[in-house]
């Protein structure tokens, strides 16, 4: 079945053939991709503002996670300076800068629960108790598992980072990983205005 | 290729196996990363299901061919249309033409492999499980106590019907899941698309040289990303309102029924999109090569192509004049509709102007274009027709929408698969299609294609509404849906012949050789089928035609850029 013969293609050493790295362009592929479902989640959100038929209402029951947000924020810098670290060759540096993201994402997300505890317990919001209840869950909770895969994925770099195994031949590796990291905390401002700024 | 082999041997640093690897045929396809191996799963997976749903499409018009027909059920007429219109939308359209993509991308940039190749491999088993399970809905769709039965709540699945009060049982939660993760294979195929396009090109592969199959894969993937993930998002809010008891689509606790509309429409009308680009993208190969002429006006034609991708986000609510937008709404999307038809018609003007001129050679791959060209022409009139907001408060949701949207999704879409199956074909096996079959096919499957298709606007105008399960006599109807019937059945046969064709001319068809169309782009420069590395040296083009460079040093398109 297989034939032997081709047409050669010649390949003549020319000028300099310079391409993106790939795992930078399918991170921000995945981003946009991302980036959809998000806004998808946004508009209902918008849209549901004031329709709920019962309470709890968002002005009755959110307070502005301000805490959380400052630690979310801050741990963008430090990845950040995770990357610039790994790409000057200094991986002890990068290991201190990646634990640090790795304690503020944990920070963020153990607010989180305490907020969600405090909404199900004492103010008796769930998921199933009005509009609100629907899309202020689906819409944070989407947001609060993106943090924890990014947790992950930080972790492991973490762990691949103490144990010697990261060179600055894997920088475009790590940037395409704090890549995701900025967009989920991007996110989060995004949210953090939809729902406690605009919401409530 | 012997030079090049001898070239590849000097790097070659393998020392030879002792014994030769045991791998069982399943093994290597199951474990493959290969993207020529991948594509053709996708192509050979979206076959069986074309079968199948085409199947459900020959049942349904069965029933419909005479008045008071029984031959179905009722229940079984609803889970029909249902899984005809699902299966066909994502379980054959998506996977056939990201099969071709996939097999053909790397291949005419002159790379390797795709920019991910185990992603690939994941995109293509959670797509295929997403088949697979919708299907096992039939058997277990209300749960291992009840008989199973398969989603009925039609394909775009309107709220409330998807609720659990109206849709109980887990068929509902099949179509969701099943979706789903055709959505997600869909969206890991797109990013792998969009990152090999940009990073793997071969030396001189600049985007104004790539192939146009290349720039329209790649304009797709990019809508796949804004145009699946609504999809993927509203199946989770379905999901959260089937089994946590959210309300997103729950109008007694004050949610809307519309939302759900709009969210599956701005999935849902740039998926039509996404099917047809791909359409265009084999067309624009085979159109060039059979007429002996290079494409007329490449650049307009990427920028019609981005034009199509960038307009066709805002078209969606076209599907929702009836539901009450009010003017503002209804002239918006009446225009935008209208707009989309002028980088339509560029493209259908550059490919007459390819072929105007041209020693245009009739072998079946052409055939099957030239029919694309005649009816997509016809399925965009209809297409004008109906975006007018009061012609489709008149035929909305009547055998003329039916019959409008078959016409692109058959005549134009299904056609150019054709064509480019007949055209490839001799790359992916080593070995012709019949030729004298294929014209079987193709005129068998154009008349079937005609009288089905063309008959059916008739019923429509008549105000034969879709998804009815039958009608009494002496509606004017009964004439037209007959014709309808039987241009199916001769459709089915064509297909038949198809499939004899695809099967025997695997072990009985003519050797091709590496190149039998003579054609210009990278992925005739390789045997056929291709060796594992596609390119035992990685190629440097110099034009959009490489091959035409080749075959001819005296006047080589380069000198022409």
């Amino acid at each position: 079945m297989m034939q032997t013969t081709a047409i050669p293609v010649h390949s003549n050493p020319e000028a300099e053939w310079a391409l993106p790295n790939r795992g930078i362009v399918g991170m921000w592929c995945l981003i946009s991709a991302e980036a959809a479902i998000f806004l998808i989640f946004v508009v209902a959100y918008l849209f549901y503002i004031g329709k709920s038929l019962s309470g709890p209402t968002p002005a009755q029951v959110l307070e502005l996670p301000i805490f959380g947000t400052i630690c979310l924020l801050s741990s963008s810098l430090t990845v950040h300076a995770a990357v610039s670290a790994l790409r000057k060759g200094n991986g002890r540096r990068c290991s201190l800068a990646l634990a640090l993201t790795v304690l503020l994402g944990t920070i963020f997300l153990v607010t989180t629960a305490l907020e969600w505890r405090h909404l199900i317990y004492d103010a008796g919001l769930t998921i199933k108790a009005n509009l609100f209840g629907t899309t202020y869950y689906s819409l944070v909770g989407l947001h609060a598992s993106h943090v924890i895969v990014g947790l992950i994925l930080l972790l492991a770099a973490l762990l691949f980072c103490l144990g010697g195994k990261v060179t600055e031949a894997h920088s475009e590796r790590l940037e395409a990983l704090s890549l995701y990291w900025h967009f989920v905390d991007g996110v989060w401002v995004v949210v953090f205005t939809v729902v406690y700024v605009l919401g409530r | 290729m012997a030079t090049a082999t001898s070239r590849l041997e000097a790097i070659d640093q393998t020392p030879p196996a002792t014994e030769p690897p045991r791998q069982s045929v399943m093994h290597e396809w199951i474990t493959t990363v290969d993207h020529k191996k991948i594509g053709i799963m996708y192509i050979v997976y979206a076959l069986l299901f074309l079968v199948v749903a085409g199947f459900e499409a020959v049942l349904m018009r069965i029933q419909l061919l005479v008045p008071n027909n029984h031959f179905v059920s009722p229940q079984v007429f609803n889970r029909l249309f249902t899984m005809h219109g699902t299966t066909m939308v994502f379980f054959v359209g998506i996977p056939i033409l990201f099969g071709f993509g996939n097999y053909l991308i790397p291949l005419m940039i002159g790379a390797r492999d795709m920019a991910f190749p185990r992603l690939n491999a994941f995109s293509f088993w959670i797509s295929a499980f997403g088949g697979v399970l919708l299907y096992l809905s039939y058997f277990a769709g209300s749960g291992l106590y009840g008989a199973g039965s398969a989603p009925d709540v039609g394909w775009f699945a309107y709220a409330p019907l998807t609720a659990k009060v109206f849709s109980p049982g887990h068929s509902t939660d099949y179509w969701t899941l099943g979706v789903l993760l055709s959505g997600v294979g869909t969206t890991g195929t797109a990013v792998n698309i969009v990152a090999t396009t940009i990073c793997m090109r071969c030396k001189g592969m600049t985007l104004t040289r790539m192939p146009l199959l290349v720039w329209l894969f790649l304009v797709v993937s990019c809508m796949v990303f804004v145009a699946v993930s609504p999809l993927t998002a509203a199946q989770v809010m379905l999901c959260i309102d089937r089994y946590l008891g959210g309300h997103f689509f729950d109008t007694q606790a004050g949610g809307s029924a519309v939302l759900w509309m709009h969210f599956f429409w701005i999935f849902g009308h740039p998926e039509v999109y996404i099917l047809v680009l791909p359409a265009f993208a084999f067309i624009n190969e085979i159109v060039p090569v059979f007429s002996r002429k290079a494409i007329f006006g490449y650049p307009a034609m990427v920028a019609a192509s981005v034009g199509i991708g960038f307009v066709s986000l805002s078209v969606w609510a076209h599907h929702m004049f009836t539901v009450g937008m009010g003017p503002a709404g209804n002239t918006f999307f009446v225009f935008s509709t209208m707009v989309v038809s002028v980088p339509t018609g560029i493209k259908v003007f550059n490919w007459l102007a390819t072929i105007w001129g041209g020693k245009v050679v009739y072998k079946v791959p052409m055939m099957f274009a030239a029919g694309f060209l005649f009816q997509f022409l016809i399925a965009g009139l209809t297409g004008i027709m109906l975006s007018a907001a009061p012609f489709d408060w008149q035929l909305s949701a009547s055998y003329f929408v039916v019959a409008h949207f078959h016409y692109v999704l058959v005549g134009a879409i299904l056609f150019s698969i054709f064509g480019a199956f007949y055209y490839w074909y001799p790359k992916m096996t080593g070995r012709m299609m019949s030729e004298k079959l294929g014209q079987w096919h193709f005129w068998l499957f154009l008349i079937g294609f005609h009288l089905t298709f063309d008959f059916m606007h008739v019923p429509g105008l008549l105000g034969m509404p879709r998804r009815i399960y039958t009608y009494e006599a002496g509606r004017g109807w009964e004439m037209w849906n007959m014709i309808v019937g039987i241009g199916a059945l001769i459709q089915a046969i064509g297909m038949l012949i198809f499939v004899y064709n695809l099967i025997n001319s695997y072990f009985r068809g003519e050797e091709a050789g590496p190149d039998p169309w003579d054609a210009w782009t990278l992925e005739w420069a390789t045997s056929s089928p291709p060796p594992a590395y596609n390119f035992a040296v990685e190629p440097t083009v110099n034009s959009r035609r490489p091959l035409w460079d080749l075959k001819h040093p005296e006047d080589p398109d380069s000198s022409f850029e």
